[in-house]
């Protein structure tokens, strides 16, 4: 069995003990007969074990395959992005920033705005490069002012009070600027104006689609800055010094006050960027959009540990993988049908899986010792 | 007066350190503060405009002819920011200043500035066109804000507007406690009749009494203006005669002890009870759907108020409980069910779902109770999705009718005597009112019992309720399962009432606005989240039902959002709080009070309440 990653606080085992090793065990089952379903499946689209668990079982073909791959690391490196958010502010304050999705979706729209503007000035289509930039920067400014504003009127006030405290007023902030989106901007999906055809079309490189290339080589890059930021800089080591023990950084002569504006700032330009690659990849946006992305890069910041920065874009790329391909790979040779709707569930169920099997993430978690209780 | 600090007040207290002198001349005032006021102020009130609340909201009318709903929106900004601006933090050793004519000034100011935002606005109105991504920004906004006139005449009008709003806000700081007192009972009774209006006039048909409605409101809506200031001195003259006697009565029913109070308690019950039992026979369709939305909610929030108010676990999944009661009741009565259609009556049924519920409320407590709170939270939700995706499903459709729901669910017959269907508000709310009275009974007997006292226990520190020899991980379990089969009680009513079930209906939302209701009336108080459910609920209305103000229905959310916030800020044990719950919230200032006091020796009480965040 595998360690829950906590210490046994009873020796003996009550019902709830006994139920959460059936649960873990049904999980671990459930996965593997899909596993072997699909892998016989593959090879012998007839054998009797694939027929039993699925009559119309195809399976995949490799390009398919590869594709849902993709797919799933590209959407995976935004809830990266989104991830870090998360897991820096949960490090620093030990409190679930449940609004922070919802920088994301400022993003997103910010982005929209703005590159609908430029297309009606003419210089989206001229010289995109440049505008990409343009959006990039204007929407971490965006989000980052969200972020910070955030922080200044809902969450430093509470600073100290019981924890559940400031979860329910992020929750408050979440729904509040979510339904400010609907009065300022309308209650439709909105477009972002239309990519050149090499952001759009399959490249002969392994046939994947530019924007995919595009928001993986940018998840890299700035996850490398970011790295360099936080490990590298004094204000990096003073946010480390904070999130170890913030009594002790104040005491230290660290102003903890304007390095947790730092972390959300940093948290909101991430989520800012987040917000970009995602219209140009999906090329439309809503309220909403927000939302169910958050709570996947929550799962994601958790599934890699919290606190972690590597751990949220590990932690990202899991959730990612695990949704494109979860339902195709482990329900369908189950005999479920209509799978893909299932993909929102599949996410949830990771984080629950995680959770149950190994609560501490993948590589551990970084907290204060008050904050892992 | 001790040094009571308000919660949230502690940090703006630092930022903003209060001037020292105890007497002021009119214009020496802290302008840095004056301008943030005002800067907030200018921001809310383009967004509020923006919002295109006011535009909404011009067509219902308070007091006819000179105030609509859509106005007061916006002249609430510049009186709050007027009136915020002399706020004085009392604490032991800064000096308070005396109030005098510089409230006046400084509120006129502010007020003016704030409203400024609205003079920009209608500038910016006339000179430029965004609304390609605002959607809000048309030519009716700018009418409205220029009252018919040309934009010049908008810019000065809200600059004097605010000057005089935000001097009236000021001046509320100058008067008395009784004056003011009474000047708030004036202002909410004239608000409240006006907002109350179609179930005034519901109840008065009902009664006989068309005459009365006939004189008091206007007939296309709103209170007119003598009669709104009838209304007004009237409340006045209450106010001051009798508000003194009802806080006399009400501290004497506190301080009285053992079966005095109970044989009170229950005589106000009883007067309530019959109260809610002959009202609905007079009033029409439209107050009782009101009641009977407003009781399936109370339901729901006494449910939520267990698992979040006395076990203190946040369970944002609550909406699961009351989607699979509603469909287990639909599954189990309607012949329309697409496999199984057992067609039970629906007496029967709810056996099932009290049973089915509370499965799946054990099944999804068992492996999120360990973790910890916010985690805890996350995962709930996520329950909650993942249930709604499943009925959702096409692969449940077979038994759940995916997206195309279960429809034509018969009402539910209660012993062959009556059948209770959407049709008939009236016994659609007879029946919510027995089913909140056994809830109500049953969260007050749980409250006091062994249980509700390990349940509080667990809230203020599971570490030391395990150490009181408290089975932790059981009595939460129990707090799940309990809050889940009182919201499926809320689920069967529900499916029977509407007659059909989607999964749209039960959107994280609805957690959502439960939570908010549960929060604002007070977590833990079972009064409070009964009035929270009819304050909130019977007038912003539920996540699909309308309320009394229909016209605000597409800002409810946002409302419910900034109210959430602005509760945990402000005032986190909620309107009505539990003793207990707000003794634990204050523990720190109350802890300061009595050190203050002198009563506690000791100086690490000081120790403990020196840990305001550094600045």
């Amino acid at each position: 069995m595998l360690r829950t990653g906590r210490p046994r606080r009873r020796t003996s085992r009550t019902g709830v003990d006994w139920f959460l090793t059936f649960l873990r065990v049904a999980l671990l089952t459930l996965v593997i007969v899909g596993l072997l379903a699909f892998i016989w499946q593959e090879i012998d689209t007839d054998n009797p074990f694939a027929r039993w668990a699925n009559p119309d079982a195809t399976g995949l073909t490799g390009a398919q395959f590869r594709g849902l791959i993709v797919s799933g690391v590209a959407q995976g490196c935004m809830y990266g992005l989104i991830a870090l958010g998360y897991s820096m502010v949960y490090g620093v304050l030990g409190f679930i920033n449940f609004a922070h999705g919802e920088v994301f979706m400022v993003g997103a729209m910010t982005g929209m705005i703005t590159s609908n503007k430029l297309a009606d000035a003419g210089l989206w289509e001229s010289n995109f490069i440049g505008s990409l930039v343009f959006i990039v920067v204007v929407s971490m400014i965006v989000c980052t002012l969200t972020a910070v504003v955030m922080e200044r009127v809902a969450y430093r006030p509470l600073r100290g009070s019981p924890r559940l405290i400031p979860l329910i007023t992020s929750i408050g902030v979440s729904f509040f600027i979510q339904n400010a989106s609907i009065v300022l901007l309308g209650p439709a999906a909105k477009a972002y104006p239309d990519v050149p055809d090499w952001v759009k079309d399959k490249h002969t490189f392994m046939q994947i689609e530019g924007a995919r290339i595009l928001v993986v080589v940018v998840a890299a890059v700035s996850m490398a800055v970011l790295w360099y930021l936080v490990e590298h800089t004094k204000g990096g080591k003073a946010m480390r010094a904070v999130a170890e023990d913030a009594e002790i950084a104040a005491l230290m002569g660290i102003n903890v006050n304007r390095t947790i504006v730092r972390v959300f700032a940093v948290g909101g330009a991430m989520a800012g960027l987040a917000g970009i690659l995602w219209g140009i990849l999906f090329r439309s946006v809503i309220h909403t959009t927000g939302f169910l992305p958050g709570i996947k890069a929550f799962s994601a910041a958790v599934v890699g540990g919290i606190g972690h920065l590597g751990g949220a874009m590990a932690g990202g790329i899991t959730i990612g993988v695990a949704e494109s391909v979860g339902p195709l790979l482990i329900l369908e040779p189950l005999g479920v049908s209509g799978v893909s709707q299932l993909r929102d569930a599949v996410a949830f169920a990771v984080l629950i899986g995680v959770l149950l099997l190994r609560p501490a993430g993948i590589f551990g978690e970084r907290l204060p010792a008050e904050d892992r209780t | 007066m001790t040094a009571v600090m308000p919660p949230g007040t502690a940090t703006a207290a630092a930022a903003a350190p209060v001037p020292p002198a105890p007497t002021r001349p009119v214009l020496a005032r802290d302008w840095r503060r004056l301008a943030r006021m005002a800067a907030v102020g200018a921001v809310a009130q383009i967004f509020i405009a923006l919002s295109n609340m006011p535009v909404r909201l011009d067509e219902r009318v308070v007091v006819k002819p000179v105030l609509s709903l859509g106005y007061l929106t916006l002249l609430i900004v510049p009186f709050a920011a007027g009136h915020r601006v002399g706020h004085q933090i009392k604490r032991e050793g800064t000096p308070v200043h005396a109030a005098g004519a510089h409230e006046v000034a400084g509120g006129a100011a502010c007020g003016a500035l704030a409203a400024g935002g609205l003079s920009l606005l209608a500038v910016l109105l006339a000179n430029f066109d965004l609304r390609e991504p605002l959607v809000n920004w048309s030519p009716m906004l700018a009418e409205l804000l220029a009252f018919g006139n040309s934009t010049s005449f908008a810019v000065v009008i809200w600059l004097l507007i605010g000057a005089a709003v935000g001097a009236s806000g000021g001046l509320m700081r100058l008067l008395g406690p009784r004056t003011r007192r009474a000047a708030v009972t004036i202002a909410i009774t004239v608000a409240g009749v006006a907002v109350m209006e179609p179930l005034v006039v519901d109840l008065a048909e009902g009664m006989g009494l068309e005459a009365l409605t006939d004189r008091l409101y206007a007939r296309r809506g709103g209170l007119e203006w003598v009669s709104a200031l009838v209304l007004a001195a009237v409340a006045g003259i209450l106010a001051v005669l009798g508000r003194g006697r009802l806080r006399e009565a009400r501290n004497r029913i506190a301080v009285q002890e053992g079966a005095k109070r109970t044989r009170t308690n229950f005589g106000l019950i009883l007067l309530t009870g019959a109260a809610l039992v002959i009202l609905p026979l007079f009033a029409g369709k439209l107050t009782n759907e009101l009641l009977a939305n407003v009781g399936l909610f109370v339901l729901l929030a006494l449910g939520l108020n267990i698992v979040v108010g006395l076990a203190g676990i946040l369970d944002l999944g609550y909406v699961a409980f009351f989607a699979v009661g509603s469909y287990t009741a639909a599954v189990l009565t309607a012949a329309t069910s697409p496999r199984i259609h057992p067609e039970m009556p629906w007496l029967v049924a709810l056996i099932f779902v009290v049973v089915i519920t509370g499965l799946v409320g054990l099944f999804i407590g068992a492996p999120v109770i360990r973790m910890r709170g916010d985690y805890l939270a996350i995962v709930t939700l996520g329950f909650g999705e993942i249930i709604r995706l499943l009925f959702l499903s096409d692969w449940l459709s077979g038994t759940f009718g995916g997206s195309q729901g279960i429809t034509k669910i018969p009402g539910a017959g209660i012993f062959g005597l009556t059948s209770v269907a959407g049709t008939d508000p009236r016994r659609v709310f007879y029946l919510v009112l027995a089913f909140c009275a056994i809830a109500i009974y049953v969260s007050w007997r749980l409250e006091r019992s062994r249980l509700g006292r390990a349940w509080m226990a667990v809230r203020e520190d599971e570490t030391v309720a395990e150490a009181m020899g408290i089975n932790t991980v059981n009595v939460k379990l129990l707090a799940f399962v309990v809050g889940a089969i009182l919201g499926s009680f809320s689920g069967a009513i529900f499916s029977a009432k509407v007659g059909s079930v989607f999964p749209n209906s039960f959107l994280i939302l609805v957690s959502i606005v439960i939570l908010v209701v549960v929060i604002f009336g007070g977590m833990g108080s079972i009064v409070g989240v009964i009035a929270g459910s009819a304050v909130l609920i019977g007038v912003l209305g539920g996540p699909k039902q309308p309320g009394l103000l229909a016209e605000f229905s597409e800002f409810k959310l946002l409302i419910y959002g900034a109210l959430l916030i602005w509760m945990m800020l402000a005032r986190p044990e909620g309107l009505i709080p539990s003793v207990r719950r707000s003794r634990e919230l204050h523990q720190e200032e109350m802890a300061q009070d009595a050190w203050l006091k002198g009563q506690v020796e000791d100086d690490t009480a000081n120790g403990d309440t020196a840990t305001a965040p550094a600045t």
